[in-house]
């Protein structure tokens, strides 16, 4: 990941936006993050021209860790062509002038938002986090000086009397995503707003996995092969989504599925909200119950769709 | 019919021709220049240029006409500029005793040494529109010459000082390295120069309104404008090369210092409080209001009680950027459908549940 | 018997110069229950913030013997030391039951919370465990989910103690534990207050204004006036037969309202 020259494509700004100094600052914030897995640490976040709360974190991150010869891909909700993936990609296309694309075994270095890739990452990737609210504690502690000191000596209990209050008030833990983990039996951690469902992908990865947040000035890390084990109580386990039905595109099972709405009379049907995964199975000849739509309903290689 | 909610780049290609041409409007309209905005909306340059954290009137005015007069947008496009520019270090402490003032008032004193200072303000005039303006060229007055004042005008506050009736700010920490929010993230508790570098690029209506709610009662702190001062002070710097200071311009600024109670303790005579407000250019408001703001802010260290939001340093510091708060809050527009889907599978669930049980329980 | 709490000359005054305490020495053992009494202003709550940890005195030390070590000087304890000792060996009963109780979360969730502090990982049994201790300050089982802001007064400072005793503390600081409650209220708390602090066999400071609240539980009293303790002893003798003159009218004022 080196960037041997320090211009972007279209020579106004520094290649991949931040000037040298910034990536630097910002790759040692990296390698603390890396060192104390899970644990959150503050770094001089800068104003990109991008609004705060829109993936601000993981773009300083991208930016500084990104080299030439890098292929970049981008998610928000699984899809790469969401619009503000679609934006942040042009951006490092026009900043960095690096490569893109949508197939996930390509990408060197992948940027998303609310999800994880259902294909097994690799050694060879990196994985960068939009995270809106790095703080797990924060809807029981909203005082930073507080949840410092939780994490510093932890004090966890709390994180656990939420759980409590869920299970008896409603039979089970309902928190759906964003649920919090604890990495490497150390710091409880919050792997930002993905499902629970990709909470079990995030053990033991191959991959690393950065995590950004550009408003809270906060980065932390999950170094690869490291434990990460979502929080529950031994007689209420932690359990990940289930859908009873496969994707109705490609016919994928054990994959989170995105309801599509199709009429106003109750009509819909669920689909693989990684978009990618669900174009390489289709590929493949797979195919769900709804499949023949799929071309109809926009479902197709969608680069240049309005 | 299914409609997707995907967009391609075509559509946000589209949409920024769209805005283009929003901006423009009615093309027998003449273009608005920016050197028409920066002479003839100074205010809003003004506010730009603080809240932006760049003293630049050109580049604001530039911001105002791209962001469409939206003052918020403009502010994040200079904020986004100023990140991309290289940081040659701090300059000295601007030094407003030596001021070239254009106005300058004391609420607490009927005449201070140099004289009370009008200016110009919008203070004494009748909020009544003037349909004059609306005709062009029907407001070429030219005010009465006013005679430069060039003799030093001692700061109210500093007066007080030598009497040793105003708290001193503390040395220790003018002469530290000061904390520098463009490149730091803030951290609690925050030393007084984060507390200050926050509120001046504070969001002006988030921070008058805890200005005012502290006058209302809701951390009270007595306040005196000890003296407002607007005009234009010299920026020194000293290169490290050189190793002296030299000028690098001038910028125009308001200050204002508030003149606040304080019951002394067993070990200090009783003595006045500061709070301190600072802008670029003539923003009185916002300075009246950062002052009041920094002075509930030092509760904790003068050993008052915190019951009240201005003066809980966490809550006032991480909540006044407004480009931070404008991007969280706008931020909801994106999809969060997966989110969306989990609790809408769980809230089925838990229905789903509840009616099994009913449905039991009635069958028993 | 080894002291379990031990004052030495406690003093503290505030930033602004107004007196706190002054030269207050103790010792407390295991299973005694130690009165303060005074009027507002005596410095008896400055005193109960010096010995639990909340206030730093200006003078002297208090020790605390913490897992049967020996006595430690518990301001030179590490932050982590005394935030572990708050939610294990020690508890403190607010007088605003408010100050106490997590209002958000329900009765069981607070009296479970120091036990998933210290590691508790078993719903059922943490949940067992809050219903025991919920019947033993008396609150119906039926109540166990709901929050804290449907109890009434009464109801809350049970919740409150539930929460503190579930962790096994060996040293509990009530301030005031009966104040803001109506009468017959009062003594139904204090009546299950003194049964429990004896069963248990913990170790308590109780500051109050209140003698009756003194009479029924301690076994030991102090008097405090304008900072300093005027008068110690068996509390029963203090009560019965006060030395100083304002015990005497302390005493006498209470006889007579």
């Amino acid at each position: 990941m080196n960037s041997r020259a320090f211009h972007s494509v279209d020579g106004t700004y520094n290649f991949a936006y931040l000037d040298e100094q910034t990536k630097r600052m910002i790759r040692r914030t990296l390698l603390k993050a890396i060192a104390v897995p899970g644990y959150q640490v503050p770094f001089g976040g800068r104003e990109m021209p991008m609004a705060y709360g829109w993936g601000t974190g993981g773009i300083q991150i991208t930016a500084s860790i990104i080299g030439r010869d890098d292929t970049l891909k981008v998610i928000d909700q699984g899809a790469d062509d969401t619009t503000n993936a679609v934006s942040i990609r042009r951006f490092f296309r026009r900043v960095a002038g690096v490569q893109t694309t949508e197939e996930t075994s390509k990408a060197t270095l992948i940027q998303t938002r609310h999800r994880i890739p259902e294909k097994q990452l690799t050694e060879k990737q990196i994985l960068v986090y939009q995270v809106p609210q790095p703080e797990p504690l924060w809807k029981l502690e909203p005082r930073e000086v507080e949840t410092r000191k939780l994490h510093a000596y932890s004090e966890y209990g709390l994180m656990h009397v939420k759980l409590y209050e869920d299970i008896s008030r409603h039979g089970e833990i309902i928190t759906t995503y964003d649920y919090p983990v604890e990495v490497n039996a150390r710091h409880i951690m919050s792997p930002s707003p993905i499902p629970k469902f990709d909470n079990p992908k995030m053990a033991m990865m191959p991959a690393l996995q950065l995590f950004g947040a550009g408003r809270e000035k906060r980065i932390y890390a999950i170094p690869p092969y490291t434990r990460v084990r979502s929080l529950d109580f031994d007689d209420h386990p932690f359990k990940p989504q289930r859908f009873d039905k496969p994707c109705a595109l490609c016919g994928a099972e054990e994959v989170f599925l995105d309801e599509v709405i199709l009429d106003d009379k109750g009509d819909h049907m669920f689909v693989c909200s990684d978009s990618d995964h669900c174009r390489e199975r289709r590929a493949a000849g797979h195919t769900g119950s709804r499949a023949s739509d799929a071309a109809d309903m926009g479902f197709v290689p969608t680069e240049g769709l309005n | 019919m299914y409609v997707a909610t995907k967009g391609g780049e075509s559509a946000i290609e589209a949409t920024h021709e769209l805005i283009a041409e929003e901006r423009r409007g009615d093309t027998t309209v003449p273009e608005l220049g920016t050197d028409q905005v920066r002479n003839q909306l100074g205010r809003a340059v003004d506010r730009v240029m603080t809240e932006g954290s760049l003293y630049d009137p050109d580049l604001a005015s530039l911001a105002i006409k791209q962001a469409q007069g939206d003052m918020v947008e403009a502010i994040f496009l200079l904020r986004a500029f100023r990140t991309t520019l290289p940081r040659f270090g701090a300059a000295e402490p601007l030094d407003t005793s030596k001021m070239i003032i254009r106005r300058r008032i004391s609420a607490a004193f009927k005449d201070i040494p140099g004289g009370q200072i009008l200016g110009p303000t919008y203070d004494y005039t009748h909020r009544l529109l003037d349909f004059d303006l609306v005709k062009e060229g029907a407001n070429a007055t030219s005010a009465p010459e006013a005679t430069a004042t060039e003799q030093t005008m001692p700061r109210v506050t500093d007066i007080l000082g030598a009497e040793g009736l105003m708290q001193a700010e503390n040395r220790e920490e003018i002469e530290a390295e000061p904390f520098d929010l463009g490149r730091q993230p803030m951290s609690f508790p925050a030393n007084r120069d984060q507390r200050l570098q926050n509120l001046f690029r504070g969001d002006e209506g988030f921070v008058l309104a805890l200005g005012y709610a502290t006058q209302r009662g809701y951390g009270r702190n007595h306040p005196f404008v000890g003296e407002i001062r607007m005009g234009f002070v010299e920026v020194e710097f000293t290169p490290p090369e050189l190793g002296f200071t030299i000028s690098i311009g001038e910028i125009e600024v308001t200050e204002c210092q508030m003149i606040n109670q304080f019951t002394g303790t067993k070990d200090i005579q009783p003595m006045f409080t500061r709070g301190y407000g600072l802008a670029f250019g003539q923003s009185e408001r916002k300075t009246m209001a950062m002052a009041l703001v920094d002075r509930a802010l030092k509760a904790s260290e003068l050993g008052e009680d915190r019951d009240h939001p201005p003066q809980d340093e966490e809550f006032v510091l991480a909540h006044s950027d407004n480009v931070e708060a404008a991007g969280f809050v706008s931020h909801l527009k994106l999809p969060h459908y997966v989110d969306f889907q989990s609790e809408l599978s769980l809230l089925r669930g838990l229905r789903e549940d509840a009616l099994s049980t009913q449905d039991k329980e009635a069958a028993e | 018997m080894n002291a379990l709490l031990e004052a030495q000359s406690v003093g503290h005054s505030y930033a602004g110069g107004q007196l706190g305490c002054e030269d207050v020495s103790f010792r407390l053992y295991p299973g005694e229950v130690l009165g303060v009494v005074g009027e507002s202003g005596s410095g008896k709550s400055t005193l109960l913030g010096c010995l639990s940890g909340m206030i730093e005195p200006s003078q002297g030390s208090v020790r605390f013997d913490a897992g049967g070590q020996g006595l430690r000087d518990v301001f030179s304890l590490s932050e982590p030391e005394r935030r572990l000792l708050m939610r294990t060996d020690w508890g403190i009963v607010r007088q605003n039951p408010r100050d106490g109780l997590r209002m958000n979360v329900s009765a069981g969730g607070n009296v479970g919370e120091r036990l998933m502090a210290v590691g508790a990982r078993n719903y059922t049994e943490i949940r067992g465990e809050a219903l025991d201790w919920l019947t033993r300050v008396e609150i119906p089982s039926g109540r166990i989910d709901d929050l804290p802001r449907t109890f009434s007064g009464g109801m809350q400072q049970r919740v409150q103690i539930a929460r503190i005793l579930v962790s096994k503390p060996r040293l509990v600081f009530m301030d005031e534990p009966t104040g803001g409650l109506d009468v017959s209220v009062q003594a139904r708390l204090l009546d299950l207050l003194r049964g429990l602090v004896r069963d248990l066999g913990v170790a308590a400071v109780v500051v109050t204004h209140d003698l009756a609240v003194v009479r029924l539980l301690s076994d030991r009293l102090m008097v405090m006036r304008q900072g300093r303790v005027v008068e110690s002893g068996l509390t029963d003798q203090v009560l019965d037969d006060p030395q100083h003159p304002y015990s005497q009218l302390l005493v006498s004022s209470v006889l007579q309202a």
